[in-house]
This record gives structure tokens, C-alpha cells and sequence, in this order.
């Protein structure tokens, strides 16, 4: 016979102030099965938990409902509570009159009715409830970290420090990230390279850590703990095993004409090439579209005629090239993954009014860092792309692909304000003759340093900021005329300029969701990540063991980058702390004596958790992987022939609630 | 200048403009961030006394005032220059539009009497004719604004080239014309007032 | 043959006779029959909207119920302005409410079936760019011209959903075609100033101005348009900003129909192009072209 103990919890005026708590508690006793109710004002309390365990004791109660806030929230506290008093903790249910009721009500009438028939059909459903038990498996203490940006490399290195293995992946040449780009840092304006190289070099070095550049993450199966992803090795054409990185390949090149991606554009690089000189690895890879003997040989195949050229063949000291390397799928296993896939700047040619992208002196943020920078196209002279000459008019747009509900974009970038105040700065320093402009919208420096360094570039380095957004930017006599306003004057401002900058915001790195979906996590409508808490949970994604790290989640710096980085390792190293991982028994389970083995349940199952089992007598059922099953219920529904139930779930369960509430 | 004063009981964006402007135009003027973006590109903007992001400024903090008395509402001439870049899609024409027809409903002096006096002449001639007469534009505005020879040098070379035309020309059904500006005018008042002005109108109109 | 209903509108019975004539010359040569609207009205212009919302929407609306009854299903425009008018419009009466209320304010039902274009998206169809370029008699050919779109055409982008608001290319098509040179330059869509010139004058001279010095810099020799409120205030005031502002600039401005209409061997004469106040004759006959 079940003998329930409900416990009505007042939130303090959250539930209190809307519902008698009191008068549902002494309601509760006339339902069947109710030896024991109690109102407390927080039943988290210590105090509270000691209320519940004593009357466990006291009332030799075999079943406990706690009405208070969503089982999201307390469900295991109050779990772990009765579990303390020797009572099976799937035997508590809650019921929320909280999220479900005083939240959402005004009436007090009305929302003590409701309270009431809540706690009606949870005591229902929990006199059905059974005692389960959590299982046990195994787990493989391997890392994944997708991205080799300043977030993947710190999250890579804390847990390889930490001493488990680790496999970072990364699909350009070079691990570094936007942050190898940048020339120099705010607000400390330290050389961005002095301080990231050493951890590239460190991770490359380090012997728990398998570098794998030049490739992508194909297919993620598996779960928490066991994870089996496939990666696609792209055919490099170089064998990185015997090649020295010595530079003649790349430095005899002959075809020298392509964009460089490292500098957006600004520079031009060879077929074969590292994408910078502190690349790592430091070995070059043949970008095959380019590459003359690669086009040869397809153009060969095709039974067409094109030039060979196979230069770098033939000077490789090493005999490292390698025409026949082709792109290669590897299948391995983790335990967790950490997702550093990072960021794309929004691309500006959507804007009509600032020239689609076509005006060459119309450059962005990250443009002008490779010219700033002393390895970059210019050696570190700022020049205009389109003559060559040195500008000493020069405009920043702030918030460009920021804050622009019209191009899709409602959100702050985060970055823009500060990196924009840094190269006001950076390039009086390099021309103290150059009068810098800035249009913001407003000033976003919240960050140690940040707002004086802002004031700084304004007092000190001379910097004309002005509060509007720019309307029209058009060329005239080979300069730039940039229309704006003063709105602090309510004036309209027309600027002379020799360079614009745009202030290009922070986007969802390119196929962001294409990953998300392959990995089988949430996304929002930008590309970002959803954390499974955006306050207490920021590093976690729904998917239990897949983690977090900087850009992935939205715009960031790059301390809170790292720091989230360091805090999604620590999660790793909490998860792999362990030797076996624990797993929710409220799973499905099959009556394989109603089984007809349709295998509808295989085709809903989201997570591959149905198996097929051949029965003596050759009759084929499913059988459900209870470590891999995470208890959605598809297969519940989907199952013809009843034969599937969900524990803690099932139908009578469910059923025995409705009941209760219609007879009520 | 004056001092925008707020009182412990007011509430600046709940005095009713804001809520006049979105039920006339279904335009949220709260959207608007300020960014002044309309402003800067806005072809009148130096000739108003009000910028056009002040404008939405001042309808946001419900000020009737500075918005009815403004010259900016008379001297927009809807280029839409600032819709079609406005980063938060606010339809500044239409609030315009609104607050224009708002201060003619409430008999506020136009800051810009001549212009308005323009669009009198000119929808008085498209009352009376269905069609506009050019003629009679010029004159019947150089009278009311007391511009006796205001573009009298563009006239004469206009008639020598054919292009003003002497005698108006008119729509036939001149009476559904004038029923369209009685109805309309009742309709807008319809809904200022929250009540029906007139009658349901005839199902159709005899021609 | 395509047939139109064709909405002239006020302007093109009066100060933009030339751009009638030769739009309605054009169209023929190119096999587009014209019909005009049966007792259309002014669409309110730039005043209606001015005073009120329900006026600004039922003039225009008055003028496409009688497309349908003459059995056609599009109507094309050639004043920008009206074209604004029309096109929002009949964006606006796709909701049921905005209809009824308008019905009521006719008095008469209206559908808003019917599609509005502007003329000079009617004549740079691919299909017609390829007529005109079959039938050319004339080539412009070294003739500069700067395109001037104005504000109406292209915005706002949602309602006009006509090319590009920020850097339209129908008419510099087909300009090329014909022949002429279009020159790079970025005002083709900023504002004339619209309907002010008569009550501030001052202010149109000075966005005129600047729309002559622009087009002047970028080396064109004449203004293209497709509205008649630009062609107005730009032709029209160049003497008065010449009284102003001293700046001389003779520049002749046209309608895109006379340029066309020159190319498929219209004379001058027959195009009406000698109404201009600034002079566009010589230029042309120095071209071999009048």
C-alpha cells in the first residue's frame, strides 16, 4: 500500500503569494493514498529537506510529492533528500506550482484550485511510481576539441595538462585562430602574436596532444563518455611526416597570385604555403584549387592539355610531395567534446549605402590589423589599397553588421567599440599626423581597463568620436565623402576621408550549423550555440559532454573566450575524473512479448538507442541500450503494438494522472 | 530652450502620441535606438529645426509640442531615404505622414505655412477637377501665400514650350471624386475620435 | 503584342508632355500597345499623403479599378511619383481590412488585382532590351550621360520592389544599350527636393545644384531621368541657380523615352525634346542626332 507524504512548499511569496499553501496541504489529505501533508516556506532549505526525511521516519511513508518549483530546478535535491531517509529516490515526484501556477496566475482563488489538482494528479501518478536504479558504464578519457582558435588551443592545453589525451581538430592549415591575425590586443595592446605563439607552440610539443590540422569533424555517434566521430583528413599533398618545413616549396611557388585568407584579402600567397611564418605546424599544404600540378593532373584525367609544373616537386629536399595523397577519413573515440569552432566578421557587401564591398578603400577591422601587423602585406605600413598612398584621413564606422535588425543582426558584437578605440590608437602611433574619426552608437567598455582606455584615444591621442551612424559613403575625387550626423549636435556631419574602416561585427563561423547539426546540439537563429543554462551552465551544451568555448556562444574577447575555454576544461577533467559515468534509469524499456519487431522505434530514435536481438525461435525484437537511451519517450509513442514503456513514464502512470484529474 | 519637465505622475511615453503614431501607422517609434542614421542621410535635414531622429525623440518622451510645431514634419518631402536604411526598420515617412495630418487635425500653425498652403492649393484643384491644373496651382498659391510673382519667371517660357496648359482638365465623374474627399476626411476622423462620423456610405455611387 | 493599361498621370499632360509623347512613341516602335486608364484621376502626389492616409490611398486606388474592367492586368506608369502612389497602394490593399475601408471611402469595390510597374521596368525587360537593340537606328554612341533614378523608383525597397535602392542598373542597361557611355557616379538616387520647389524653392536650387555638380564632375553631358518631378526640377531651375550660385552648367536633362526614342529614329522634333527650358538640342545636334 503506498503511503504518500505531500510537502507544499511557499517559495517564499513566490508560491505563497498566490496560493494557500496551507489550505492545499490540508486538501491534500483527502486523497487516496495521503497519510502525511505539510506546508514549509522553503522546503531546499536544510530545514526544510530535514522536514521531509523526519516525516519519511515518522509516518513510515513509502512515497513523497514535493509541490514547489519546476523538477528543473530542485529535482535533485529533494531526490538526494529522500534517498537520505532510505527511501528509493524515483519513489519522489514534484509537482510544480510554481513555473505552472503562482507564476503564472493573479487570482488567488483560482490558482489554490489549480495548485491543488496538480498535487492531485502527481500523488496520482507517484503511488505507481517504482524503485529504479541508476547503471553503471564505461568511459573512453579522450578529449575532442573542434577549432584551434585561442579558446581551443587554452581549453586543449588545460586538459592535456591535466594529464588525459587529447585530440585537437582544426580545418585551415594552422592552428591560431582569428587571434593570430590580430597585431595587437586591447586594452593592454600587447603584441597578439608574443603571447599566443608560445601556446601554440606549447601545444604542438605537448605529448598528450594529436594535432590535426587541415581537417573537419564528418559524423559524431555515441554519447556521453563514448563518443565515435569520424574526422576527414584533407589531402595536404605534402608529407608532413618527412618534410623539414624548410620553405623552398612555398618560396619557389610560381603561382603567387591567390588571396590570402590569413590576410583577408590584403596580401596575396603562394599555391604551396603556410598561411603565416609562425604557422603551426610549420609544414606547407598545396591548396589543390590553385596548385598548377594539381590542376595539371586533373586536367590529365579530364584528357585535357594544361602546363605541368611540379617546381616544388622537384626542389623538395625531402621527396615530401606527395601528388597521389588523398583525402582521408579517420574514426575514433572520446569521451567528451569542446566545441571552439569560433567566429566569421559579417560580411559588409549587403550594405547598398557603404558601396556593397566594392569601394578598395572601404576596408574592415581585420583588414587593417594584417596592414598594422609588421608580417603582414605591407610590413606594417598602412597604406590605401587602392593607390599605394598613405592616408591621413581615416574613418571607423562602429557597429557595421552590429545592432541591424535589417540585415538580420539585432545583436551587440561586443568587440567592435574596443578593437575600433585600438586602431584609433594603434595608427597615431604609427602616424601621428593621421586625424582619426570614429561614428559609434554608443560605447560599450565594460571590461578591466577598458572604458580608460577609450577615454584615453579620445584625450590623448586626439581621436574625433562622433554619436551617429553613418547614412552614405561615396567616392569623390579619389577620395571617400562620408555622410553621418551629430547627434549629439543634431547636425548632419560630412567627412572627408582618405580609408573607411568598418567595424565589422561577430557572426557564426562559416557552416556553424551544419556542425551543430552533425554534433547534435542546440543553435539559435544566428548559428551560435545555446548553453544549457545561459547563467549557471554557460560552458554546457544540451547534449551531456559536449562543452563550450569562446566565439561558439556568441560574440567574445578574447580573456572571456579563454576563460570559458579553462572553465569547459575543468568540466572535462570533472567528467573523466571519474571511472564509470552514471546513468538516468528512466529510459524505455521493451516487453519483448508484445514485440513484433516493426523497428518503428529504430527509425524515431534520435539517439540510435534501439538494438535488434534475435529471440530462440528466430523471432527478431528491439531491445533498448539503456546507457545510450535518454528516456524522450519517440519510440513510447511511435510503438503500434504497446510493446514500449518509458520508466518512471509509463502508461499507467500517465493514465492514473489523467484519471485523477477528470474524476476529480 | 525649455526644460522638459516630468512630474511624479507622468508618463512620458504613455501621453498618447506614441499610441497615436502606431495606430495610424502601425509603426513602434520605441524601436527606434537613436542612432541617428536617418538624420545623416537625409536630404532636408539641414533646413529643419528638428532633426528627424529628434523627431522620433520627441514623440518617444511625448512631446506634442516640439513635435506639432516642428518644421521638420512639413519639410520631409518622403524621399525614404531613411526607411530603406533604417537598421531598425522604423517607416519614418509614415510617422511623418502621421504626425502632419495629426497637427492639421488639431489646427496647429504649420511651421511651414508655405508648404502647406501648397498642398491646400493642390488638393483643392484635385478636389474641384480630379486632376491637377498646373495653372491654377501657381496662381492659387501665389495668392495664398502672398507670393504674387513667386516661379512667374518660369511661366512664360513654360506656355511658349506647351508645357503649362491653360484650360483645366477634368475627370468626368467629378462627383465620385468629391464624395472620395468627404469620405475620407470622415473616415479620418472616424478613427481619431473612435466614432463613426457618417452614414454607411451607397453601395455604389450614381456616375 | 503585350498590351498595358497606361497611367499617365497629371504631369505628363502638362509640364512632361514630351516624356508622354515619346514614351507613348517608344512603346509602339517597340510593339507595346498602350491603353490608357478610362477616366483616371490625379493620384495625390506628393500632397495627399501629406493631410491624410485614407485620402493618399483611395485616389490612386480609384485608377486600378478600371484596369480590370478593361481587361488587363497590368498597368504601367511612367511618373515615379504617381508610380510610389500607385504601387503602395496596391501593397496595401493585399489586407483585407485596408481594402474594405478603402472600398468604402470609393464607394465602389476594389480588388487590387491589378500588378503596377513603372515604365522604365515595362522597357529594360531582357526581351525588350533585345527589340531596342534590333531596331537601333541611331546609336548614342559617345554620348555621356549620368542615370538619375531619383527617390520613388527603387523606395522603399519593400514596396517599389524595383531594383536596387542604393545603386539601380535598369536604365544604365539600357542606356548601353543604345550606345551611350553611362558614367560612374553615386547620386542616382538622392533626392531632388521633390515637391518643394514652389513653396522652398531655395532648398530645391541648392539639391539641384548639387546634383548638376555631381553629374558635371563624372563627366556626363546630359541627365537621364524617369521622373517628371526631377526632370522638372532639374531642367527647369538651372537658370535660377545660375542667378543664385553662378554655377552655369547648360546641362541637358531627359526623359529616358526621348534618348530611346532619338536611338529607334525618332527626330527630335516628333519627341517633343525642343520643351526643355536648358537646352538639349545642340548637344544632340552636334551628335549628329537632331
Amino acid at each position: 500500500m503506498p503511503r504518500i507524504g505531500v510537502f507544499v512548499c511557499h517559495c517564499g511569496s513566490n508560491i505563497a503569494a498566490t496560493v494557500d499553501c496551507a489550505g492545499v496541504a490540508e486538501a491534500t489529505r483527502g486523497f487516496p493514498g495521503v497519510v502525511h501533508a505539510a506546508d514549509f516556506k522553503y522546503l531546499c532549505a536544510e530545514t526544510g529537506q530535514n522536514l521531509i526525511r523526519d516525516a519519511i521516519a515518522e509516518h513510515r511513508l513509502n512515497r513523497v510529492v514535493v509541490a514547489s518549483c519546476s523538477p528543473r530546478m530542485h529535482e535533485p535535491t529533494f531526490r538526494k533528500a529522500v534517498a537520505q531517509a532510505g527511501l528509493n529516490p524515483y519513489l519522489m515526484e514534484m509537482a510544480n506550482i510554481r513555473e505552472h501556477c503562482s507564476w503564472v496566475h493573479a487570482d488567488r482563488q483560482v490558482a489554490t484550485a489549480k495548485a491543488t489538482e496538480i498535487i492531485r494528479m502527481v500523488v496520482a501518478k507517484v503511488a505507481r511510481n517504482e524503485p529504479l536504479t541508476a547503471k553503471q558504464v564505461g568511459l573512453t578519457k579522450r578529449l575532442l576539441v573542434i577549432g584551434g582558435g585561442i579558446a581551443g588551443i587554452q581549453a586543449a592545453l588545460d586538459v592535456a595538462n591535466a594529464g588525459y589525451q587529447v585530440t585537437l581538430v582544426e580545418r585551415t592549415p594552422t592552428i591560431g585562430g582569428k587571434m593570430a591575425m590580430l597585431d595587437k590586443t586591447f586594452p593592454t595592446l600587447d603584441c597578439s602574436a608574443c603571447i599566443l605563439t608560445p601556446r601554440m607552440v606549447e601545444l604542438s610539443q605537448h605529448p598528450n596532444i594529436e594535432l590535426r590540422t587541415y581537417a573537419e569533424v564528418l559524423s559524431v555517434k555515441g554519447f556521453v563518455g563514448n563518443f565515435e566521430v569520424e574526422i576527414l583528413q584533407k589531402a595536404r599533398k605534402v608529407n608532413h611526416l618527412t618534410c623539414t618545413g624548410c620553405g623552398t616549396c612555398w618560396q619557389k611557388c610560381p603561382e603567387k597570385n591567390v588571396p590570402s585568407e590569413f590576410d583577408v584579402g590584403m596580401g596575396r600567397r603562394t599555391a604551396s604555403y603556410i598561411p603565416f611564418p609562425q604557422a603551426v605546424p610549420n609544414k606547407p599544404v598545396s591548396d589543390t584549387a590553385n596548385c598548377r600540378s594539381v590542376r595539371h593532373l586533373a586536367a590529365k584525367e579530364r584528357g585535357e592539355k594544361l602546363m605541368e609544373c611540379r617546381v616544388c616537386e622537384k626542389l623538395c629536399p625531402t621527396k615530401s610531395i606527395d601528388w597521389e595523397q588523398k583525402d582521408e577519413i579517420i574514426v575514433d573515440r572520446f569521451g567528451a567534446i569542446i566545441v571552439a569552432n569560433g567566429y566569421d566578421t559579417f560580411d559588409h557587401s549587403v550594405y547598398g549605402e557603404y558601396g556593397y564591398g566594392k569601394y578598395p578603400d572601404v576596408i574592415t577591422g581585420l583588414q587593417l590589423e594584417r596592414l598594422m601587423n609588421a608580417s603582414g602585406p605591407t610590413k606594417g605600413e598602412v597604406v590605401r589599397p587602392s593607390d599605394g598612398k598613405h592616408p591621413h584621413s581615416v574613418v571607423f564606422l562602429a557597429c557595421v553588421g552590429s545592432r541591424d535588425d535589417k540585415v538580420g543582426r539585432p545583436y551587440c558584437s561586443k568587440i567592435c567599440c574596443m578593437y575600433t578605440a585600438k586602431h584609433a590608437l594603434m595608427l597615431k602611433e604609427h602616424d601621428p599626423n593621421i586625424q582619426t574619426y570614429v561614428f559609434y552608437l554608443d560605447i560599450r567598455a565594460a571590461g578591466r581597463g577598458y572604458e580608460e582606455f577609450v577615454r584615453r584615444v579620445q584625450e590623448e591621442y586626439g581621436s574625433t568620436y562622433i554619436r551617429g551612424r553613418v547614412s552614405w559613403i561615396y567616392p569623390q575625387d579619389g577620395k571617400l565623402i562620408i555622410k553621418g550626423e551629430d547627434t549629439l549636435l543634431g547636425r548632419p556631419v560630412e567627412v572627408e576621408a582618405d580609408l573607411v574602416v568598418l567595424a565589422t561585427g561577430i557572426t557564426a563561423a562559416s557552416g556553424a550549423v551544419d556542425l551543430m547539426q552533425t554534433i547534435g546540439i542546440s543553435y539559435d537563429t544566428y548559428g551560435f550555440i545555446n548553453e544549457m543554462h545561459p547563467k549557471l551552465r554557460p560552458v554546457e551544451t544540451n547534449t551531456d559532454g559536449v562543452y563550450l568555448a569562446g566565439c561558439a556562444s556568441g560574440p567574445k574577447d578574447i580573456p572571456d573566450s579563454v576563460s570559458q575555454a579553462s572553465a569547459a576544461a575543468v568540466k572535462v577533467c570533472g567528467l573523466f575524473s571519474q571511472d564509470y559515468l552514471t546513468t538516468d534509469p528512466m529510459t524505455s524499456v521493451v516487453d519483448q512479448m508484445k514485440c513484433v519487431g516493426c523497428f518503428l522505434c529504430e527509425e524515431v530514435c534520435p539517439f540510435r538507442a534501439v538494438e535488434r536481438e534475435t529471440l530462440r525461435g528466430g523471432k527478431v525484437v528491439a531491445r533498448i541500450n539503456e546507457s545510450v537511451c535518454k528516456g524522450c519517450g519517440l519510440c513510447v509513442a511511435a510503438c503500434r503494438g504497446e510493446a514500449l514503456n518509458l520508466k518512471g513514464f509509463t502508461d499507467q502512470q500517465l493514465l492514473a494522472q489523467v484519471t485523477a484529474l477528470l474524476r476529480a | 530652450m525649455s526644460v522638459l519637465k516630468f512630474a511624479s505622475t507622468d508618463q512620458p511615453g504613455r501621453n498618447g502620441l506614441l499610441a497615436l503614431v502606431k495606430a495610424k501607422t502601425g509603426q513602434d517609434v520605441l524601436a527606434c535606438y537613436q542612432c541617428g542614421k536617418c538624420s545623416a542621410g537625409c536630404p532636408l535635414s539641414s533646413a529643419m529645426d528638428l532633426a528627424p531622429h529628434q523627431v522620433l525623440r520627441a514623440v518617444q518622451l511625448g512631446q506634442r509640442d516640439l513635435v506639432f510645431q516642428s518644421s521638420a514634419i512639413w519639410l520631409c518631402v518622403t524621399c525614404q531615404t531613411c526607411y530603406t536604411r533604417c537598421p531598425q526598420e522604423v517607416d519614418l515617412p509614415k510617422v511623418m505622414d502621421a504626425l502632419r495630418s495629426q497637427a492639421i487635425q488639431e489646427k496647429i500653425r504649420p511651421a511651414e505655412r508655405t508648404v502647406k498652403v501648397f498642398h491646400d492649393v493642390f488638393l483643392g484643384l484635385v478636389e474641384r477637377f480630379g486632376r491637377l491644373y498646373e495653372v491654377g496651382l501657381i496662381g492659387g498659391y501665389n495668392l495664398l501665400a502672398r507670393q504674387p510673382l513667386a516661379s512667374a519667371d518660369l511661366g512664360l517660357p513654360m506656355l511658349t514650350r506647351g508645357k503649362l496648359e491653360l484650360i483645366p482638365r477634368r475627370v468626368k465623374d467629378r462627383e465620385q471624386i468629391r464624395a472620395i474627399f468627404k469620405r475620407a476626411a470622415e473616415l479620418e476622423l472616424e478613427e481619431i475620435t473612435g466614432q463613426s462620423v457618417a452614414a454607411a456610405p451607397p453601395a455604389s455611387v450614381p456616375s | 503584342m503585350s498590351t498595358y493599361a497606361y497611367y499617365p498621370g497629371c504631369s505628363l499632360h502638362g509640364t512632361a508632355k514630351e516624356y508622354d509623347r515619346s514614351a507613348r512613341l517608344v512603346c509602339q516602335a517597340l510593339g507595346l500597345e498602350l491603353r490608357e486608364v478610362e477616366d483616371w484621376n490625379c493620384c495625390g502626389a506628393s500632397s495627399a499623403h501629406m493631410v491624410s492616409h485614407w485620402l493618399a490611398l483611395s485616389l490612386p486606388a480609384r485608377n486600378l479599378q478600371p484596369v480590370e474592367k478593361m481587361g488587363l492586368e497590368t498597368m504601367t506608369v511612367p511618373c515615379a511619383a504617381c508610380y510610389a502612389r500607385l504601387k503602395d497602394v496596391s501593397c496595401e490593399l493585399k489586407d483585407p481590412e485596408v481594402r474594405a475601408k478603402i472600398g468604402r471611402v470609393l464607394g465602389d469595390q476594389v480588388t487590387g488585382r491589378v500588378t503596377v510597374e513603372p515604365l522604365i521596368g515595362t522597357l529594360t525587360t531582357q526581351e525588350i532590351l533585345d527589340k531596342a537593340a534590333s531596331l537601333i537606328v541611331k546609336p548614342l554612341t559617345g554620348l555621356k550621360v549620368a542615370t538619375y533614378y531619383g527617390c520613388l523608383l527603387t523606395r522603399p525597397p519593400k514596396v517599389a520592389q524595383f531594383d536596387d535602392p542604393e545603386n539601380p542598373q535598369s536604365m544604365d542597361r539600357l542606356l548601353r544599350t543604345l550606345g551611350s557611355e553611362v558614367v560612374e557616379w553615386y547620386f542616382k538616387t538622392e533626392c531632388c527636393g521633390a515637391s518643394l520647389p514652389v513653396a522652398r524653392t531655395d532648398i530645391v536650387l541648392d539639391l539641384s545644384r548639387k546634383l548638376l555638380a555631381a553629374a558635371k564632375k563624372a563627366g556626363a553631358e546630359a541627365i537621364v531621368t524617369a521622373c517628371p518631378m526631377c526632370h522638372s526640377n532639374l531642367d527647369s531651375r538651372q537658370g535660377e541657380i545660375r542667378g543664385r550660385y553662378g554655377d552655369d552648367f547648360k546641362m541637358p536633362i531627359f526623359f529616358f523615352t526621348e534618348l530611346l526614342g532619338l536611338a529607334l529614329g525618332y527626330p527630335a522634333r516628333e519627341l517633343l525634346i525642343a520643351n526643355h527650358l536648358t537646352d538639349a538640342l545642340s548637344l544632340l545636334q552636334g551628335r549628329g542626332l537632331a
